[in-house]
């Protein structure tokens, strides 16, 4: 062995770590304690007395939880292996899972909200209190109604798919005030808007119309026209869609819908690659919303919290949730109060001001850019796409259904139709493989219209050389589907885990939701971790 | 289109760099990143920069903008504070912090359960430690928030049910009301049951009962903090009405009171903000909702649910998605309700909070906020012109009727922000809620009955008759 070392491999040989770590009841050990509790203090005890003897009949707990009794290290241990075992945004190219946006959520902004100026703050105390995490989300509110063209923000709800529910209970009662509620009972959109769109109007009491693509992807005015009736509540649409294609008709889209009543919402969880560029209200729409863990960069957080943004014109700005912050007085001068909902707010969607922690975030990431940094975030983003889409179809076997020959906004959803008709790999063999290569990757929602479908959103957080490492990725996972299928099929084999098995999540039999509901299904595991002889739970199966 | 950003390099934009970019350029055969938009109709195009402020390039320059913007804040730990309803002031472990903020938790997403094994083991473990300290078997992964938790476990018992009406027997706060109704009106009708004595009015409630009534709704603790009492005898009435018994609660409380699912509770739902969750201006809620493992309750959940799930290894354990097909995700509309982005990592957070509690710690608490309850309540009704506002049991939040003082909650309030306190939240004219935690001390309690009585003190110009006061 001498030096100059050999360069590293062209292709990570990743594993993810495996610390075989049990399910933390397994790590429980009598006595132990993670936190102490202050005591009741005696002159309470004397003012009070046994609060728990006085419990009235029946209140009193039986038996204590079976919560795991674990020293603090252990609990810390535990958790940090597991953490271990997750392959975070920060830690790949994490570019697999188009539609969502994973970029880069900049370290500051987290420092930034773990003051406790932010995580100590009441969202009731005196608002002269709370004038500054006031007024970041006022400032926060006005920038994206610039970004968008609307009027009036509402930053209450928590997620994509809450805002799109706040969206459609603006419509709904909208459509009441006018007095055609009960004429207006349908909700139009398209198979390539994501699901929330529909799940949520189903929610709201709408009948839901789904649109498909014309043969080459595009959203089919014809069919629109087809559909829409003075029955149509609203069309709620995603542009460009999960495709990446951007809907060149989309003013008439809007127009057509408000010829017979309808309103038009407008799902901007795709905006990245628009920013600046093109705005909601421009185009007509009377309502829309921002993710803001996906576009204006706050962390995904294993699922949530994310945080969704409301836009309106002013014609919906009387349904808009509450509360509502108000700026009284300008400049130095200026102070913000919290206004209740008004008569016609559809309510209260969801606690106070909405995830705080990443309004301060998106604020904050705005603030970093502006709007020649915004336009150049989605510019980037549109171009690594767009450089992704060369050379992912470089790759024998993948192809960019619909649009051919025409370029794409921020995502792409590809095939492998080719290489499956080819090798008989399909689409989520090929995922689990990559995840071999300390890579995220994922197909589709569902159904699957594009065959064996793969959908990339690069964004703009990833530079050259991730991108042409993410396709080499692809390209060796491909070239295996060929050449050494079984190891495709039979992936993954870098991970904590093993392939599982499907069918002991679906029978309700056998599916395990919790760890005491696995011990009351499968006994002969219970009699084991309590140290019993196997033979009891072989005699009781028996 | 002309490129402003053409040399705009920015941290946040590795291919920002002008040669980078013409490289990317060249290799896709573009001239510009304007090609990429020709789906765009030029009548659309801004054409103009946005109007926002002008930004803050330098990290650190953006780091003292917000900071001073933040500075301005004076939080719980400047004031000393007795507020609650719904968003609560208790101690947070270091450790929590420090498990969610590690970046491969923080920054995951929707990994499969091969490279995120470990978000879908601590989000298991989350659903198990919740399971324990509800007693029930089914624990959801965390959807928003406790109004969205019931506003959903309602809508399963109009589901399960077929039926239309709710009995809403206890008191519940208005902005959760509000959420919950404008979430079911289309399927279901909320019918408020008067409280009698701070808790719910089973006479009432049972006389209002039919082949109609899809579920009763209570809510403990309740909206001024009352424990209720009667869940045994509200589950009898509902279930011989082939009714449900939806609970929403506060799982604080668990380590010492009996949980609802051991008196009668078909559906158990809630918010975890208590359980190891920072106020964060009230930006930090996720909902739980529990069932038993009862098939036809399951099928109604619509959140994602991560269970045990054996692997090509005998005996290895890995997770997956626990009946995948009722959700949004699998069958668009023809889901429950819907699935999406919501509250995992504070589902984690409440898991390692429960860790680290344990039995011990959970009793113990339990029996902290309890003891600390009564004696507010005792102290607060001792200043002259103070009492109560109902004798029933409260856990962490109650409130008292001032009266008698002569003055108002919102005049009282006023005159003890000038003492640095905020004493508690004003719910009607002459009512104010008061909560304690183990973060309000015996001495804090003291203080607040100290100041609370100079300012109900009552020079001869306080006593207003009552009839003038209207």
């Amino acid at each position: 062995m001498s030096l100059p070392l050999a360069p590293k491999p062209a292709i990570r040989r990743f594993h993810q770590a495996r610390w075989d770590e049990p399910v933390i009841f397994e790590l429980s050990t009598p006595g132990e304690r993670g936190v102490l509790v202050p005591a009741v203090e005696p002159g309470v005890r004397d003012a009070v007395g046994d609060v728990l003897a006085e419990l009235p009949a029946g209140l009193r707990r039986a038996a204590p939880p079976a919560l795991p009794e674990m020293a603090q290290m252990r609990v810390l241990k535990h958790y940090l292996r597991l953490s271990q075992e997750n392959l975070g945004a920060d830690l790949n190219v994490d570019i697999g899972q188009g539609t969502c946006t994973m970029k880069y959520s900049p370290k500051i902004n987290d420092q930034l909200v773990a003051t406790p100026q932010l995580t100590a703050m009441h969202p009731l105390q005196d608002p002269a209190d709370a004038q500054g995490v006031l007024e970041i989300v006022w400032r926060l509110e006005r920038m994206l109604a610039e970004i968008s063209g609307m009027d009036e923000v509402s930053l209450q709800t928590q997620g994509g798919s809450a805002a799109i529910w706040a969206n459609i209970a603006m419509i709904r009662a909208y459509h009441e005030a006018n007095g055609e509620g009960e004429q207006r009972r349908e909700v139009i959109t398209t198979i390539f808007s994501h699901p929330s769109n529909a799940a949520a109007a189903k929610a709201a009491g709408y009948e839901v119309v789904t649109i498909h693509p014309d043969a080459d992807g595009y959203p089919d005015l014809a069919a629109l026209k087809a559909a829409l009736s003075p029955r149509t509540a609203a069309i709620m649409v995603t542009n460009p869609e999960d495709t990446g294609i951007y809907n060149p008709a989309i003013t008439e889209w809007v127009d057509a819908a408000h010829a017979v009543g309808a309103l038009a919402s407008y799902d901007q969880a795709n905006a990245n690659g628009i920013l600046g560029i093109t705005r909601a209200r421009d185009a007509g729409f009377d309502v829309c919303h921002f993710n803001l863990h996906k576009t204006f960069s706050t962390p995904h957080g294993c699922g949530g919290p994310g945080s969704g943004a409301n836009a309106v014109s002013a014609a919906l700005a009387p349904f808009l949730p509450g509360p509502r912050i108000v700026r009284i007085g300008e400049g130095d001068d200026a102070r913000f109060e919290v206004q209740g909902a008004g008569p016609q707010s559809i309510g209260t969607v969801a606690p106070f001001f909405g995830v705080v922690p990443n309004l301060v975030r998106a604020y904050a990431w705005i603030m970093a850019l502006g709007a020649e940094g915004l336009l150049a975030a989605a510019e980037t983003a549109v171009l690594n796409n767009n450089y992704l889409l060369a050379k992912v179809l470089e790759i024998p076997g993948a192809s960019a259904p619909y649009a051919s020959g025409r370029r794409r906004i921020e995502q792409v959803r590809y095939s492998w139709q080719e290489l499956y008709e080819e090798t008989g790999i399909t689409s989520e063999e090929i995922g689990v493989r990559m995840s071999d290569f300390g890579m995220h990757y994922w197909t589709s929602h569902h159904p699957y219209v594009v065959p064996q479908p793969f959908t990339l959103e690069p964004t703009e957080s990833y530079s050259k050389a991730e991108l042409d490492e993410y396709v080499a990725a692809l390209a060796e996972v491909a070239r295996e589907a060929r050449e050494t299928p079984e190891i495709v099929r039979t992936a993954p084999h870098r991970q904590s885990v093993h392939h599982t098995h499907h069918d002991d999540l679906d029978d309700p039999a056998r599916w395990a939701v919790t760890w005491r509901a696995y011990l009351r299904k499968y006994p002969e595991v219970a009699a084991r971790l309590a140290g019993e002889p196997e033979s009891t739970a072989d005699a009781s199966a028996a | 289109m002309t490129e402003p950003s053409a040399a705009f390099v920015h941290p946040y934009l590795p291919n920002s760099a002008p040669e980078v970019r013409r490289e990317m350029l060249d290799a896709v055969g573009a001239a510009s990143v304007d090609e990429f938009y020709a789906d765009v109709p030029e009548a659309l195009r801004l054409g103009r920069p946005l109007e926002l402020p002008a930004p803050l390039l330098a990290e650190q320059d953006l780091a003292r903008h917000v900071r001073g913007l933040l500075a301005k804040n004076r939080s719980t730990e400047d004031r000393l504070s007795f507020l609650g309803h719904g968003t609560y002031r208790h101690y947070v472990p270091a450790v929590v912090d420090e498990v969610i903020n590690r970046s491969e938790f923080l920054t995951a997403y929707a990994g499969e359960p091969y490279e995120d094994h470990g978000r879908f083991q601590a989000l298991f473990q989350y659903q198990s430690l919740m399971a324990e300290l509800l007693a029930m078997d089914v624990v959801n992964v965390p959807t928003y928030d406790g109004y969205q938790a019931t506003a959903t476990a309602l809508a399963m018992a109009g589901r399960l049910t077929g039926r239309r009406r709710v009995l809403v027997v206890s008191d519940v706060l208005p902005e959760k009301h509000s959420k919950v109704h404008d979430f079911v009106r289309v399927h279901l009708e909320l019918e408020l049951v008067p409280t009698a004595g701070g808790t719910a009015d089973v006479a009432a409630a049972a006389a209002r009962l039919g082949d109609d009534v899809a579920a009763i709704w209570v809510e403990t603790p309740s909206a001024t903090g009352a424990v209720e009492a009667a869940l045994p005898a509200l589950a009898t009435a509902a279930h011989a009405a082939g009714a449900l018994l939806v609970v929403g609660t506060d799982p604080i409380g668990y380590g010492v009171l009996t949980p609802p699912a051991e008196q009668g509770a078909d559906v158990v739902c809630g918010d975890i903000q208590s359980l190891g969750l920072h106020q964060w201006f009230g930006g930090a809620h996720g909902g739980f909702i529990a069932v038993a493992d009862d098939e036809a309750l399951v099928m109604e959940l619509p959140s994602r649910l991560f269970g045990l799930a054996s692997t090509d290894v005998p005996g290895e354990v890995g997770f997956g998605d626990v009946a995948y097909e009722r959700t949004s995700f699998a069958r668009r509309e023809e889901g429950k309700e819907w699935v999406g982005t919501a509250a995992a990592l504070w589902g984690i957070a409440a898991g390692v909070y429960l860790a680290l509690m344990g039995p011990a710690g959970m009793a113990e608490l339990g029996e902290l906020l309890l003891a600390r309850t009564r004696y507010a309540q005792q102290r607060l009704a001792a200043v002259p012109g103070v009492r109560l506002g109902d004798d029933a049991l409260h856990l962490r939040e109650f409130t008292v009727d001032v009266s008698g003082t002569g003055r108002s909650a919102a005049e009282l309030v006023a005159a003890l922000r000038a003492e640095g306190i905020e004493p508690g939240i004003v719910v009607g004219e002459e009512l104010l809620l008061v909560c304690v935690t183990e973060l309000t001390g015996q001495a804090d309690i003291d203080r607040l009955a100290t100041c609370l009585a100079a300012a109900c003190g009552t020079p001869s110009d306080r006593q207003i008759p009552q009839e003038q006061r209207a």
